[in-house]
């Protein structure tokens, strides 16, 4: 690990195991304790650190070679992880490839799920600490600033955040396709098993307020309603509320259909004016296939949420491609814009280094 | 530079601008892209802004409303289009209205300056300087231009619904804005177009009870067939008895029947005595 000048290091979901990723996941009181013993590395003259569940980053700018390796170490030494463990699973980049990495993180072309836009968030919030801590200088400062204008580029240019990749994602999108927003909507949820948890769920994270949930076990109903701030119905009214409702969630275990053409084509024509979005995740089907046949009234079934799901994640797969180039390109402009910069602070002279902090040595098991 | 140019010039270029925002969408859309909302909007607004001095010269010529011809009254209802287009493009943000809007200016500004005998050198004064009838006129090519947008999206509804329902959600199609969207939409411009020709058959039968022998029977039963097919296709969708594709569907059909009537229309002009021949128009 012989990384002067700019440098990131860490582990990411390629090369550590969830349970390993769970023992390198830093609380809010331990990133702090970290930033300060980081802080007294001599040498490392700006840095920031990116905690996610799918990665552990430092990003920094060192004089010597050996000052990611004590990064590294303090990292091990802090979290009680052997470091030769972490140097089996560690990434380490230095000058233009760090920067790329960094570029390919914001864009999200780095993530689990490729083109996710949280991670842009979490890396904004991760500079804006570094920058609050004074951790920062002119290298980190323009490499961040210009690598958020680079993922934004990427994915403005790119189709790679274009279509959800999750069943109950790809569901709420139909529903935006049909109803534009969801404050309005309102959402049946028929059955109170998981899966249909999850996709009220995500309505609700994407502005759906009414919701009501319909069980055959009232009281489950009634514990999952409260659960997501809704109201529950019994479940003998579904087919004669149907009408009240824009999106209907079908979620049962239910051997034969719940609601049949006749109780969906009674319902849109209480309501001709507004589409009618039936979502069935079960599987025997509860929803009758003929429903689809009716004007104004929208039915996938699970297949149908899986194939859009799977075709987006190919999608963003071909994208990749197309983005990674993207971000070669401004990785390499963006290096020559602060080679020099970090060549300066590499050759400037160093404290040095604080004895009461681990050597990389140290963390090495004899 | 544009100093000498005469109204077919500027008419031309206005074109141009509209023809380059569909081959820019349309090469967007090919690459699997959005078209650029902002770009699509500056080339048509420059288009409207030269289709607008083209029809003012033109206005200026003839000394009143430009709507003597085919050629005038086919600018006239695109540049009406396009006039709510950069109204509503802003309001409700749709997408690929102004890729669709393009498209249909486009073509109905090229098509009308490619014929020749659509804009004859020597033209009839057609309003008789009465200013009501030209503004009867104005207010029923305006009204075309209100259903041309509602035809407009009225394919973009049917195209999503169709993707809806046959699942196939991907391509050009996923740019569209929602179908409640894009119905709310269809709505109001149903709505609008309806009451600005009734407001144009309002002013005309004014006139025209007041000189029944200048009223041409033909005519008057063409518009009015238009505006009775449009206001009838409201009537039952405000009933809920004509709704979202049958909706759509009608919108869509009614509207080259409407541009059919026009063609009726003109041809029946009442004679008066002929203007200069136009710069630039076709020679007899």
């Amino acid at each position: 690990m012989n990384t002067a000048g700019f440098f990131v290091i860490g582990a990411t979901h390629h090369r550590a195991p969830i349970e390993v990723r769970e023992k390198l996941s830093l609380a809010v009181e331990a990133a702090e304790a970290l930033r300060g013993e980081l802080a007294g590395i001599a040498g490392l003259h700006e840095f920031t650190m990116l905690s996610t569940c799918n990665r552990i980053e430092f990003y920094g700018v060192a004089s010597h070679p050996e000052t990611a390796a004590r990064v590294s170490a303090t990292f091990c030494a802090r979290q009680n992880f052997d470091s030769d463990i972490f140097d089996k699973i560690r990434l380490s980049l230095s000058g233009r490839d760090a920067v790329q990495h960094l570029l390919e993180v914001a864009a999200g072309l780095d993530s689990q799920m490729i083109g996710e836009t949280e991670i842009f968030g979490q890396v904004k919030d991760a500079y804006a600490t570094a920058q609050a801590r004074r951790s920062t200088g002119p290298v980190l400062n323009r490499l961040f600033q210009k690598g958020f204008q680079a993922a934004k580029h990427v994915r403005s240019t790119t189709a790679i955040t274009t279509g959800q990749v999750s069943v109950a994602n790809v569901a709420v999108d139909l529903a935006l396709t049909i109803f534009g927003e969801l404050a309005e909507a309102r959402i049946l949820l028929i059955g109170a098993g998981d899966i249909g948890e999850k996709t009220a769920k995500a309505f609700q994270s994407r502005g759906a307020a009414a919701l009501t949930v319909a069980s055959r076990r009232f009281e489950r109903a009634m514990e999952l309603a409260t659960a997501l701030s809704g109201s529950a119905m019994p479940f003998e009214q579904t087919n004669a509320r149907l009408s009240e409702f824009d999106v209907v969630v079908c979620a049962t275990s239910a051997p034969e259909a719940v609601v049949s053409l006749s109780a969906a084509a009674s319902a849109i024509r209480k309501r001709p004016a507004r589409p009618l979005f039936f979502i069935d995740l079960a599987l025997p089907r509860d929803v009758e296939p003929t429903v689809a046949q009716l004007d104004n009234v929208f039915l996938y079934n699970l297949d149908d949420l899986a194939t859009i799901a799977e075709e987006n994640r190919a999608a963003r797969v071909t994208e990749l491609v197309k983005a990674r180039a993207i971000v070669a390109e401004k990785a390499d402009l963006l290096w020559k814009q602060v080679e020099a910069q970090v060549l300066a602070l590499a050759l400037a002279p160093t404290a040095d280094p604080d004895p009461t902090l681990p050597h990389p040595t140290h963390q090495r098991a004899d | 530079m544009f100093a000498g140019l005469n109204d077919r010039a500027w008419l031309w270029t206005a074109a141009g601008f509209y023809l380059a925002g569909f081959v820019l969408g349309t090469y967007s859309i090919l690459r699997g892209g959005r078209p650029s909302g902002a770009a699509m909007y500056v080339l048509i607004a420059v288009g409207y802004v030269l289709q607008l001095v083209g029809l003012g010269l033109r206005g200026r010529t003839v000394g009143g409303c430009p709507l003597g011809n085919n050629l005038e009254i086919y600018q006239f209802t695109a540049w009406s289009a396009i006039t709510l287009y950069l109204v509503i493009g802003v309001t409700f943000r749709t997408s690929l209205l102004g890729y669709f809007t393009a498209c249909l200016a486009a073509t109905l500004t090229l098509v009308s300056l490619a014929i020749p005998a659509w804009d004859p050198a020597l033209r009839l004064h057609i309003f008789g300087g009465n200013p009501w009838i030209e503004l009867h006129a104005a207010l029923a090519v305006f009204s075309y231009g209100v259903f041309g947008l509602l035809a407009l999206t009225s394919i973009m509804f049917l195209a999503r619904n169709h993707s809806l329902k046959s699942k196939h959600l991907g391509g050009w199609v996923s740019f569209l804005p929602s179908i409640i969207d894009l119905d709310h939409i269809g709505v109001r411009l149903l709505i609008m177009g309806v009451a600005i020709l009734a407001t144009s058959l309002a002013v005309a039968s004014a006139y025209w009870l007041r000189d029944t022998a200048s009223a041409n029977s033909l005519k008057i039963f063409c518009t009015v067939a238009v505006w009775t097919a449009y206001a009838i296709t409201l009537g039952l969708r405000l009933g809920g008895r004509l709704l979202a594709r049958r909706f759509a569907l009608t919108c869509l059909l009614i509207f080259p029947l409407a541009l059919l009537s026009l063609e009726v229309v003109n041809s029946r002009r009442p004679l008066a005595a002929p203007h200069a021949p136009l710069s630039g128009a076709a020679k007899p």
